[in-house]
């Protein structure tokens, strides 16, 4: 596995593979749209999607925790794919969540699914989490002006950004993070989440003037450039 | 031979008709309350046959209530016949009430035929599924007399005919004394539709009737002028000839196999027509206002011509067709016989039919197709499990029904034919299921949708539940639409969604017959413009090709394999295979030939199987797994009907070892669970079952609304309950329609120790269509990452590597912008090829 730094707001952040963010200089993971209780909000609904998804996601998480052993976590927003999502826990993954955080800095930005701090659980809440140069916040903040330009940086997730990169057998579509010098946003992580296509105005707006987009792979990111915009809309629905 | 009964034998005499054999025969077993199949041709009279017992029964008993339920595979069939059968009701006086019950049908009605159901009702199987799931289906149906289904064939062996199958095995109970009438064109084995119609799902049960064919149909094949072409299913060079055979008759139904196909004849046939012939266009993405004026002109005589999909291959009687013409092979000859039979409806006169094979594997097709015809035979697939998903959809509707207890309704849900062999472990789990979703893992208890009272009865939980299910009942998955309009104009018809999300403002395509530019997308549709510029692409849509029944593809390879019948074939063709013989060598009859030949940076290779598609495909997953082990780096395959073609990264050798016989065994399911076509299995399966929610035709989407992505479902359920029922239900249905194993078995057996390996420098005459044809399988696993690093070490040496991670970007990224077009893909992650759905149209349009 091979992680990719780049540079944002001047700080030196890593982009792993596994579709999370990594902040050395402040032992942070950052990770986006956990959507965790996705299946039970499905299963209330009357689809009952496999049971396994809230168990997947924090498989996943865990491994990434052994990997980088954070001193901090900040969630991005949509940790639960909707408010009632965190009372939902079965008592197993309730459990392994305890574990996994003990010792551990937990931040969770609210999202638009999740707009309450989550009940039961370890850490803060916030709207946004201010460090340093970095904002972190769950949805990217368009500038006020076209010649506004952000200071520092500004992290965040809620588009699901995938991308398709066009091979010599066709193109192949993997999640993928969208960042330019000032701005990143991440992939959704949860296991149920599917994902935007990078093109769509609601993310390629955000990066006027092109964006560098990297694909997850197993091993290591694979990168390609986004055009500036000013392409017409093709499908317009961001997923909440 | 009997008679009719007043007032019908006057009203036959009146217009000097007499009862057929078949109609009388099948009123004599209405009249001894026997259930009976009628085989017959098309225009022998067969849907009066079918009415004749119920309508002579009302005459002589009227009364009110549900007397024949008539199930149709067509909206616009129902209509039609229930118009027809007005005729002789309202001309005899006849105290009966016909009506018809579809998705069209007004709320109001439907109420009113709850409450004071007609006498004969017309309607299809998710109709019927749907007044069933209703509480009062109970009265509506109890003194049902009897059951017509109407073109039988096409339902049998289908979700849609699981689907009925069960319905009737619930009108078997609703309505014990129903007797049943199966309508069916002429088919191989009748015994499978016996038994689909029984009451016991014992053919016993059923008297079969069979009309044999009248005069035997004129078939010829025609061949475009000029160079014959080697690749392609559209046929559009012989557009010239069919415009001449379209001017010299009167009336023409031109059948095409995919709609695609059907837009490009229909301009080309437009671009030639310097008569101004009326040619209409008629295919199933057209808006139904649309396709009911062309068969309202076609029926008033007022067109010559129709290029025609499969939206014409049943029912509705056009009475003065005297050609059919169908371009591109027919890849069956049962159904080849059907569309043939569109032509001249009376059985006492030939029907006259041109096949136009688009390439030159399919001359030797229809050549064979014509051999079969000539020599009575039909093929036809051998019955099939019923899918669990449909079922589950079953279980479900009957428990908005009414409440029933899991034993009974085990027991009624055997007696459809497709179900005979259903276990009990596999209905108990398809009913957990439905409960709460039958998981290890029981976390949806306060969830669930039945509950089960003392006595062991099912109950459905609400009413929410009853009207979600009544929203996605049915078999049919549809892909996302989009609506195509013309710029303040109506609406043209709908193309699948991910089409137009490959194209950008200014982009053309061809759709309802003209040129249209595509300006944008607002809400659910495609705003349009008439003309454009540039080359028009053509949508197509997922699975809509045939594939060639192998029965077929037997013959083929049997007319490749005798030089003494190449005499049947063109000189051109013949010169093919003579060209095939020399550079490389004729694929023997025992044996396998194996060509491997580098090709645009990658190797070939090409095996002459002559199994039909859909083993190919199998042996295709099977052997790139193979080749990835040994190192080749697999790329991809594809399967046609006649080969199997790879292409990898490095040179296959030793290809013996790629065909040993056990490649069947090692993995076979591991591999098979990781590939595209099991995903697109499972996620018609999981909508079908009501787990994804299904997609509704123009239905607005609302925002912020999320879909759900089947694969990542596959992926977990797969990881976390690998036995669970719905991918139980996945690889049985991959396994009786995709994977016909022991065809391969055979097929390897007979070639060890004759596979006959030619490595050549360049593509060999025989293997050129393979090459040019779309349908291509990805090869999943490692090589997708590594193409990826491909892709993007070409994209750093166009930018130079230069790696810009703050700043502008503009600099760069102006070189590389990424074309949608370059990226074309269906919406399947594991098929990302733009060849399989849309083509260019081909220059020769432009210039014709």
């Amino acid at each position: 596995m091979s992680a990719a730094p780049i540079h944002l707001g001047g700080e030196r952040l890593m982009l792993d593979p596994a579709g999370v963010l990594h902040w050395p200089a402040r032992h942070t993971l950052v990770v986006a749209d956990l959507h965790l209780e996705k299946g039970s909000a499905f299963a209330a609904a009357g689809r009952f999607l496999p049971p396994y998804d809230t168990r997947e996601t924090l498989s996943r998480l865990a491994l990434l925790l052994r990997r980088w052993k954070p001193a901090r976590i900040i969630a991005l927003g949509d940790s639960f794919h909707d408010r009632h999502g965190a009372s939902r826990l079965p008592p197993t993954e309730l459990e392994a969540l305890h574990r996994m955080l003990s010792g551990i800095e937990m931040l969770w930005v609210l999202g638009n699914h999740d707009p309450e701090p989550p009940e039961g659980l370890p850490g803060q809440a916030a709207e946004e989490v201010r460090d340093g140069p970095l904002v972190f916040r769950h949805q990217a903040r368009p500038p006020a002006s076209r010649f506004s330009a952000l200071a520092g940086g500004e992290v965040s997730g809620h588009f699901h950004p995938k991308a398709t990169m066009p091979t010599r057998v066709g193109g192949i579509t993997r999640p993928c993070f969208v960042a330019d010098g000032r701005r990143l946003v991440l992939p959704a992580f949860g296991a149920y989440t599917g994902g935007l296509d990078a093109r769509d105005p609601a993310i390629a707006g955000l990066f006027p003037r092109g964006a560098r987009l990297f694909l997850l792979g197993r091993e290591r990111l694979f990168s390609m450039t986004a055009a500036p915009t000013g392409q017409p809309a093709l499908t317009g629905t961001a997923p909440g | 031979m009997g008679t009719l009964p007043e007032p019908f034998a006057a009203w036959f005499a009146g217009r000097g008709w007499t009862p057929r054999p078949h109609q009388l025969a099948l009123l004599r077993a209405g009249q001894a309350g026997e259930s009976a199949l009628l085989v017959a041709p098309t225009g022998g009279g067969k849907t009066l046959a079918g009415f004749l017992p119920s309508l002579v029964d009302l005459a002589r008993n009227p009364r009110p209530g549900l007397h024949t339920l008539y199930i149709s595979p067509l909206k616009a069939l129902a209509v039609d016949i229930a118009r027809n059968l007005m005729a002789p009701v309202e001309e005899m006086g006849l105290p009966i009430r016909i009506e018809t019950r579809t998705g069209d049908t007004p709320q109001n009605r439907r109420a009113r035929q709850r409450a004071d159901p007609p006498n004969l009702l017309l309607t299809t199987p998710e109709s019927l599924a749907l007044m069933l799931s209703q509480p009062e289906a109970t009265e509506v149906f109890a003194g049902l007399g009897a059951v017509i289904v109407d073109e039988i064939h096409a339902l049998a062996g289908s979700k849609r005919g699981d689907q009925l199958a069960l319905a009737l095995a619930r009108l078997g109970r609703l309505a014990p004394a129903a007797r049943r009438v199966g309508l069916s064109a002429t088919v191989a084995w009748p015994e499978p539709l016996r038994a689909f119609l029984s009451p016991t799902g014992d053919p016993e049960g059923v008297r079969l009737v069979q009309v044999r064919g009248g005069a035997p149909p004129e078939l010829s094949i025609t061949l475009p002028e000029g160079r014959l072409p080697w690749g392609g299913h559209m046929g559009l060079a012989s557009m010239p000839e069919v415009y001449r055979r379209i001017r010299e008759a009167r009336v023409t139904i031109v059948f095409v196999n995919t709609r695609a196909q059907a837009e490009l004849c229909f301009q080309a046939l437009w671009r030639l027509n310097d008569d101004a012939l009326a040619i209409a266009l008629h295919h199933g993405s057209l808006t139904v206002e649309q396709r009911r004026k062309v068969e309202a002109a076609m029926a008033a005589g007022k067109l010559r011509a129709v290029v025609a999909t499969a939206s014409l291959d049943l029912g509705i009687d056009w009475g003065d067709v005297d050609q059919v013409i169908q371009v591109g092979a027919p890849k069956g000859v049962a159904r080849l016989l059907q569309r043939v039979g569109r032509a001249n409806h009376r059985m006492d006169e030939p029907s006259r039919a041109v096949l136009v094979p688009a390439n030159r594997f399919e001359v030797i097709e229809c050549t064979a197709a014509l051999e079969a015809v000539r020599h009575e035979e039909l093929d036809g697939d051998p019955p099939r499990p019923g899918g669990l998903d449909v079922l589950a959809q079953h279980v479900l509707a009957m428990a908005c029904h009414a409440p029933f207890h899991p034993d009974d309704l085990y027991e009624e849900v055997r007696r459809a034919a497709p179900y005979a062999a259903l276990s009990r472990r596999d209905f108990d789990d398809v009913l957990g299921f439905v409960e709460n979703g039958g998981y290890a893992l029981r976390v949806y208890e306060r969830f669930r949708k039945l509950f089960r009272d003392a006595e062991g009865l099912v109950h459905v939980r609400d009413q929410h539940v009853a009207r979600q299910l009544r929203m996605n009942l049915g078999t049919i998955v549809e892909t996302p639409l989009v609506k195509v309009r013309l710029r303040g104009g109506p609406v043209l018809g709908e193309v699948e969604e991910w089409f137009i999300s490959t194209l950008v403002a200014g982009d053309c395509f061809i759709f309802a017959g003209q040129t249209l530019r595509f300006e944008a997308l607002d809400g659910v549709s495609a705003v349009v413009s008439r003309g454009g510029e540039g080359e028009p692409r053509v949508p197509a849509y997922a699975g809509s090709r045939m594939p060639l029944s192998t029965w077929l593809a037997a013959r083929v390879r049997e007319i490749i394999n005798e030089p003494r019948k190449w005499r049947l074939l063109p000189a051109a063709v013949q010169d093919w295979l003579k060209l095939q013989r020399k550079q490389s060598m004729l694929p023997p009859k025992d044996g396998l030939l194996i060509e491997t030949f580098p090709r645009g940076g990658r190797w070939f290779l090409v095996a002459y199987c002559f199994e039909g598609r859909l083993a190919h495909q199998t042996l295709g997953m099977l052997v790139t797994k193979r080749m990835e082990r040994a190192g080749f780096g697999p790329l991809g395959y594809l399967a046609t009907d006649y080969v199997l073609a790879t292409w990898s990264a490095f040179e296959p050798t030793e290809v013996d070892r790629l065909f040993e016989e056990d490649i069947l065994g090692e993995e076979l399911e591991d591999w098979m669970a990781e590939s595209s076509m099991l995903r697109r299995t499972f996620r018609n399966i999981a909508t079908i079952a009501g787990l994804l929610e299904k997609n509704h035709p123009g239905q607005e989407k609302r925002p912020r609304q999320m879909t759900m992505n089947a694969d990542l479902i596959y992926d977990v359920l797969r990881k976390h309950e690998p036995d669970h029922i719905l991918l139980r239900a996945t690889r049985q249905e991959a396994a009786g329609g995709l994977t016909d194993v022991a065809r391969i078995g055979l097929l390897l057996a007979r070639a060890r120790g004759r596979i006959i390996h030619r490595p050549l420098s360049r593509v060999s005459p025989l293997a050129v269509p393979a090459l040019i044809e779309e349908g291509r399988e990805w090869v999943a696993g490692g090589a997708e990452d590594a193409l990826l690093a491909e892709a993007e070490a070409l994209v750093d040496e166009v930018t130079g590597g230069a790696e810009l991670f703050s700043g502008l970007l503009a600099d760069v990224t102006e070189g590389v912008r990424i074309r949608p077009r370059d990226v074309d893909k269906p919406r399947h992650r594991e098929r990302p090829r733009r060849n399989r759905f849309i083509r260019s149209a081909p220059k020769s349009l432009g210039q014709a």
